[in-house]
């Protein structure tokens, strides 16, 4: 036998430590931050979508994005996917015939995706060096190109698969929406919502857009609905259509800690590209409560790291001696 | 006197000459990658933004060089000391692992020109998991670099700066302990914030100790697998009976952490996803039988006195933990939104990886050759 008794309970020990401590671990966890009272945010309402694409050109112009052509002939801008070129994509759900518009079975739906500026979002947390942002106020998440180092973790992280990078570029860059904040800054509001003519993408502070969506879902479908158009509250004139018969829930009030870019539609939201079934606690509140409870004011590290000071000095001292000692011997 | 000599020999081999061409190839590759970038040279798209430059040479390639941490922690803290000839080729394995990391880092960074601002205060961010393994990572390869030095230091005499150095060297010692536990589970914290994107078979947050104790037993499998191929291709006398004993520690190891993940699984109710037909529940039968045969192995004690099955266990431990976390990364890694998305890494990325593999046993062998890095003597 070559490791003793002592040493193997020894070992155990250590085991059975790490264990207890990780038993913990599932309690590791931080509160999911919470929405700003002055938050802004979108509405995006699919069954009033009409597919006519105009908010990707307008997102194009105001942020100085090219045109990406997906065709053989490249004739048009035809992404199909936000990417390093197309920070806003409408996307089409379709199923059998595609004959009507929000039905599941031989029907259609429009999605607009982007980036859904995250309630606690994962793309901030997992940046190293603070190259995307979440402002405290507005809450909108943006990009900063001049420190981001480009490691691609908030790419892996973001569980709706925004941030995209340019991989064919030798200087490429990580690009998503920001939300317009340069227009913004002016006052203005997103481009994407300024251009919507039926209010189907609607702007506005997620407080009223939260109240807004919940009237929406009160009305009795068939009924007339007057939606407001640009921006929630303005005196844009409105747009008025029938209510359509929407999924119960209104997507982003809770998943993954929330989102302020929000989604209703007729269709449920897996079936538009969204992940479902997700936790309404932030993945960033686990992997930093984690992080947080190890590395709090570096006090656990400073504390092992005496004990090992303490422990190898006495370890290489006593070999050391050893070692002289018989040295002396030999000579 | 040093109980440590360099081998001699020639350096320039036919193996060296080998690895050198495919060193530079990887090299001409790599020009491409800077002057193309990455996306003309490898597979990696928005769903899979990091690859095999990521999992294998960094993520795979610290584990390999936790050698140096494995062995640091038999000798200095549990005071083992029959272990110390094995504590300088540890070093210098852990070396190898962390810098050529540093350096596929260095080459995977979409920004490489901005990576100061990993160390300027204003924008280091540090609820970042990735923040925390960097700097830990970049101190570290400068400990390993200052626990190596005795053996540069012995071959050019300089016995002065030996002498301070060794009055200190237990400080640099703990902090080389303190580090890996650092990073090495911190590793695994990276894949907590992926969420649902994982597969349940690898999500969880036991994710930090599971990586820490794969990363140890992985240590403990480096050493006799290089110790037992450097036997045989420097024609030196094998150090089996040393290398039972650490063979034995490696089981201990092993059979904590399948206690650890197993139990993780049934508590987590995940089990059942190893049962599906997946290509998820393919890898992680896979994973776990590379895991369990060495246990198998090296419970019987007759097994432990034999290089063969030492050597097969070891093989063993070091693919599974690799496919332990490239399961996570890579294969059990499902991006649901934003496309549909694959990777496969491409032959140019293949070859990047191998040469960087060839520079590390290149200079394995010419550090062996011309420094006291071996134990002179097979120790008993
Ligand atoms: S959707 Fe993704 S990129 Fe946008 S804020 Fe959330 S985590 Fe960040
Ligand atoms: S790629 Fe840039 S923005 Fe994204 S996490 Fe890395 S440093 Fe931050
Ligand atoms: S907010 Fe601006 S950047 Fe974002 S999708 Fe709309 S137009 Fe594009």
């Amino acid at each position: 036998m070559t490791v003793n008794r002592r040493q193997f309970l020894k070992m155990a020990a250590t085991g059975v430590g790490a264990s207890l401590c990780t038993t913990q671990a599932q309690a590791l966890q931080r509160e999911t931050l919470k929405v700003s009272p002055d938050a802004v945010g979108m509405l995006y309402d699919s069954t009033l979508c009409i597919g006519c694409k105009a908010c990707m050109v307008a997102c194009k112009n105001a942020n100085g994005m090219p045109v990406e052509s997906t065709d053989v002939n490249p004739m048009w801008d035809t992404p199909l996917e936000t990417s390093g070129e197309t920070l806003n994509v409408i996307k089409l759900y379709k199923n059998g015939t595609g004959e009507h518009k929000d039905q599941l079975d031989d029907g259609f739906a429009f999605m607009k995706r982007h980036c859904l500026h995250c309630v606690d979002p994962s793309c901030v947390s997992v940046c190293p060096v603070s190259a995307m942002t979440k402002d405290a106020v507005t809450g909108i998440v943006e990009h900063h190109k001049d420190r981001c180092i480009g490691c691609r973790y908030c790419v892996y992280s973001c569980p709706f698969g925004i941030p995209k990078y340019e991989y064919d570029k030798a200087f490429g860059q990580i690009q998503k929406c920001q939300f317009c904040a340069h227009l913004q800054a002016k006052g203005e509001i997103p481009a994407c919502c300024d251009v919507c003519p039926t209010g189907a993408t609607l702007f506005g502070r997620v407080d009223d857009l939260k109240k807004e969506s919940e009237r929406r879902l009160q009305a009795k479908p068939g009924d007339r609905y007057v939606f407001p158009r640009g921006k929630f509250g303005s005196d844009r004139p409105p747009h008025e259509a029938a209510i359509a018969q929407y999924q119960e829930h209104v997507y982003g009030l809770k998943e993954l800690g929330g989102t302020q870019i929000m989604y209703m539609s007729a269709i449920p939201f897996d079936k538009l590209g969204l992940p479902v079934n997700v936790p309404d606690y932030s993945y960033p509140s686990q992997a930093e409560g984690i992080q947080h409870t190890l590395y709090k004011w570096m006090l656990a590290p400073a504390i092992l790291l005496g004990g090992l000071s303490y422990v190898v000095h006495r370890n290489t001292q006593k070999k050391d001696d050893e070692k002289n000692a018989s040295e002396r011997r030999e000579s | 006197m040093s109980a440590h000599q360099p081998v001699g020999g020639k350096i320039i081999t036919r193996p060296f000459m080998v690895l050198s061409v495919l060193f530079m190839i990887a090299a001409a590759i790599l020009l491409a990658r800077f002057v193309l970038g990455l996306g003309p040279v490898t597979n990696l798209n928005d769903g899979y933004p990091w690859g095999i430059w990521i999992v294998i040479d960094v993520m795979i390639g610290t584990a390999f060089g936790c050698a140096g941490y494995s062995v640091a922690l038999l000798v200095y803290l549990l005071n083992k000391g029959e272990y110390h000839p094995l504590v300088r080729p540890a070093m210098m394995a852990g070396l190898f692992g962390y810098g050529l990391a540093g350096m596929a880092v260095m080459i995977d960074l979409g920004r490489y020109w901005n990576f100061w601002t990993l160390l300027w205060p204003g924008y280091m961010q540090f609820n970042s998991v990735m923040l925390e393994v960097a700097l830990c990572v970049m101190a570290y390869i400068v400990v390993l670099a200052i626990e190596f030095s005795p053996a540069f230091l012995e071959k050019f005499g300089l016995k002065d700066i030996h002498k301070k150095l060794n009055k200190v060297l237990f400080f640099f010692i703990a902090v080389g302990i303190l580090l890996p536990t650092m990073h090495q589970s911190s590793l695994g914290t990276l894949a907590v914030v992926a969420g649902h994107q994982i597969s349940a078979l690898w999500q969880t947050q036991l994710l930090p100790p599971l990586f820490l104790i794969s990363a140890v037993l992985m240590g403990y499998a480096l050493v006799p697998f290089e110790s037992i191929l450097a036997s045989m291709g420097l024609k030196r006398p094998m150090e089996t009976p040393l290398l039972a004993k650490i063979s034995y520690v490696a089981l201990i190891v092993t059979l904590i952490y399948l206690a650890i993940r197993v139990g993780d699984l049934l508590w987590r109710g995940a089990l059942g996803l190893a049962f599906t037909g997946s290509l998820d529940a393919l890898m992680f039968w896979i994973e776990m039988a590379l895991f369990i045969v060495p246990v198998v192995l090296l419970m019987k004690p007759a097994n432990r006195i034999k290089a063969r099955t030492i050597f097969i266990s070891a093989a063993s431990l070091l693919v599974a933990g690799s496919l332990y976390r490239l399961n996570i990364y890579i294969i059990g890694y499902h991006p649901t939104a934003g496309g549909s998305w694959s990777y496969f890494p491409s032959v140019t990325e293949m070859l990047v990886t191998l040469g960087i593999f060839s520079l590390e046993v290149i200079l394995y062998l010419i550090f062996v050759k011309r420094l006291p890095v071996l134990h002179h003597a097979p120790t008993a």
